[in-house]
């Protein structure tokens, strides 16, 4: 086998393993702390793209990126605290009851989005500066790639220093590990539950910008990668952040390696294989919380 | 024998009754539908199983569906060739040299059946015995059972050549010999699709009534107090598992012959979900609330979806909402008696218990 060829495809799965890492991020801060999957956070990446889609017409030149990077990251927030407070809040003893309740509101988001922008999707141009690529080693790396790597790893340390260093990253910590006992020395954790979930959502929007740099944005683009982002959540263990990054890049990795020997739909079914091999040996996922709890 | 027995009894017989004599008073087309949607109403039955009385949600029933729809399929596929054909046409047109031998096996019609019934389950087993073995359930186990649903979609539409792709397996023509095109034959396939629904929901009843259901609904309940109990719960899950996904194979397989196709789009995730509304409608833990939630739901469906195809959505994606919300317990809930309560206490027992 070609060398180039295979460092290519590592390179391939590290950039889709970043597209997880945005993606599932948010999924898991709020499955650690509250135990839920939002089915529509998809959605909220979906309506990433179209905000970065309205941005640019607004905001033309070399600042509609990070002008559209923020507007997404409000927009993600809003939806996503609305979402906690109308629905999953009520939910929120019932896990499997939220996963069916956030499934109804994204077909509604679906097709409100085919309502509003049409089904066909639509394109943003990529600025100019991020259309070449850069040759590092003898490869040529495509500039959006390497881009994506570094909002990626940027969302990563932004989160894990507002965890770490903040006092509201500290809140956060604490109702995470025992939830009643931040709750009786004070810790307000509804309040806390919708941080988290606005916050996830916001980096859910950052990921629908970095999808619509790479292809046309349509009402069902969200859902053509959570699925796998949700697997990535599993891998990762209980919400833990470094866990998820990592089940994020080994997932982009086996299924870009796996590209190598068999197409495109077979390697979907040797992710899944993987993680459900990795599982049998992990069943807590990358990074296991120890804990002598019963049911976690 | 109770009086309230004797109202169930009488009342099923006549539901029985009126269902059986329906080629009388509905038009053929609304005749083929309600046999259609009858097929559907044993995946439903599945997940009342699964989910309602064992607390597991699984979201790819549609692989199960899939597989014994396809089973099927390929035997019509097989029996429907013409003289000096030796494959399906889209086959010859995709250039595979020989049938292979997991086609050729459904040749025979017993091993179709079979296949059928065993395939789906099969499939189920491996997979919860892996899964549940290591006690990977709740969320996670719907998530997984979800990416499993895309893998098969994908499969099937990517391997072009052996499953007929995206357009999957369709134009059959005769069934043990009968022409499925005939009206008399389509009357018939009535009749057995719902002499099959109300085995299977003879069949449901006795399961959740034995000791295996009441460990079943134990198990769902607390877990870890049956393992303290000295029971076991993986095997009632793998088994449960198995029965729901063949409910849904032989329900996949009844659709097939009812709609003359299976394909990935009947399978994928989002039918496989949509399958959940229908037990969630009828009321999760009801064998007959399952029936009643699948002809509910597909005939909204059906009308709706014709008149306004954007509205259906919305109200799909409202029922998600409002059946967790509001109606936890679904159509089966707003009747006293329906669903798989205990009867109720009278007088002083029920004050002690309260």
């Amino acid at each position: 086998m070609d060398i180039g060829f295979l460092i290519g495809q590592i390179f391939n799965g590290l950039s889709v393993g970043s597209i997880y890492i945005l993606a599932a991020l948010g999924l898991a801060l709020s499955f650690g702390l509250m135990r839920v999957i939002n089915m529509a956070h998809g959605e909220i990446v979906m309506f990433g793209g179209y905000v970065a889609y309205l941005t640019i017409k607004v905001v033309p030149g070399p600042l509609g990126i990070p002008a559209a990077m923020l507007a997404a990251l409000v927009v993600g927030g809003v939806l996503g605290a609305v979402l906690e407070t109308t629905i999953v809040r009520r939910l929120a003893e019932r896990p499997l009851e939220t996963l069916l309740a956030t499934w109804g509101v994204s077909l509604i988001a679906q097709q409100a989005a085919r309502d509003l922008f049409g089904a066909t999707g639509v394109s943003v141009t990529a600025p100019p500066w991020m259309a070449g690529a850069i040759d590092i080693g003898g490869q040529s790396m495509p500039v959006t790639r390497l881009f994506i790597m570094l909002v990626a790893g940027l969302a990563l340390g932004a989160l894990a220093l507002l965890l770490t260093k903040t006092r509201i990253g500290l809140l956060v910590r604490a109702a995470n590990q025992d939830r009643a006992t931040a709750a009786a020395i004070g810790v307000n954790v509804r309040h806390v539950d919708m941080f988290v979930f606005a916050l996830g959502s916001g980096v859910a929007g950052l990921a629908g910008v970095i999808l619509a740099l790479l292809g046309p944005v349509t009402p069902t683009v969200g859902q053509s990668y959570i699925v796998t982002a949700f697997l990535v959540v599993i891998l990762g263990g209980l919400g833990s952040i470094a866990g998820t990054a990592i089940a994020a890049i080994l997932i982009g990795l086996v299924s870009a390696l796996a590209q190598i020997f068999v197409d495109v739909s077979f390697s979907t079914v040797i992710t899944l294989l993987f993680v459900i091999l990795f599982l049998q040996f992990r069943p807590q996922g990358v990074v296991a919380v120890r804990s002598r709890a019963l049911d976690d | 024998m109770s009086s309230s027995m004797l109202i169930k009894a009488v009342g099923a017989a006549l539901l029985v009754l009126l269902a059986a004599a329906a080629p009388a008073y509905l038009s053929s087309y609304d005749l083929s539908l309600t046999g259609r949607f009858l097929a559907l109403s044993l995946t439903a039955m599945g997940l009342v199983l699964i989910w309602g009385q064992g607390g597991i949600l699984s979201l790819g029933q549609g692989v199960f569906f899939g597989l014994g729809g396809y089973v099927l399929a390929m035997h019509l596929k097989l029996v429907g060739l013409e003289t000096g054909e030796v494959m399906p046409d889209f086959m010859v047109w995709s250039g595979v040299k020989a049938l292979p031998w997991w086609w050729e096996v459904f040749r025979n019609p017993l091993v179709m059946i079979l296949g059928v019934l065993i395939v789906p389950a099969l499939v189920a087993a491996a997979f919860g015995w892996l899964v549940f073995r290591r006690r990977i359930g709740g969320v996670y186990f719907a998530l997984i059972t979800q990416a499993l649903a895309l893998a098969f979609a994908t499969l099937l539409i990517s391997q072009q050549a052996m499953t007929g792709g995206f357009n999957g397996l369709t134009n059959y023509k005769t069934l043990f010999g009968f022409n499925l095109n005939d009206e008399t034959v389509s009357h018939g396939l009535y009749w057995a699709t719902l002499a099959i629904v109300v085995v299977a929901l003879i069949c449901g009843t006795l399961l959740l009534n034995s000791s295996f259901g009441k460990i079943l609904r134990a198990t769902r309940d607390n877990t870890n107090r049956v393992r303290f109990l000295g029971y076991d719960p993986t095997p009632y899950k793998i088994v449960t598992f198995s029965v729901a996904a063949m409910f849904a194979g032989l329900s996949g397989a009844l659709f097939a012959l009812h709609a003359g196709v299976i394909s990935p789009a009947l399978i994928g995730v989002v039918p496989s979900i949509e399958m959940v509304i229908w037990a969630a409608v009828g009321g999760r833990t009801s064998l007959i609330g399952a029936v009643a939630g699948a002809l509910l739901v597909n005939f909204a469906k059906d009308k709706i979806s014709t008149e306004l195809p954007a509205f259906w959505l919305y109200m799909l994606g409202g029922m998600f909402i409002l059946v967790v919300t509001v109606l936890p317990k679904g159509l089966a809930g707003m009747f006293p008696e329906g669903g798989f309560k205990l009867p109720a206490l009278s007088g002083r027992a029920a004050k002690a218990v309260s």
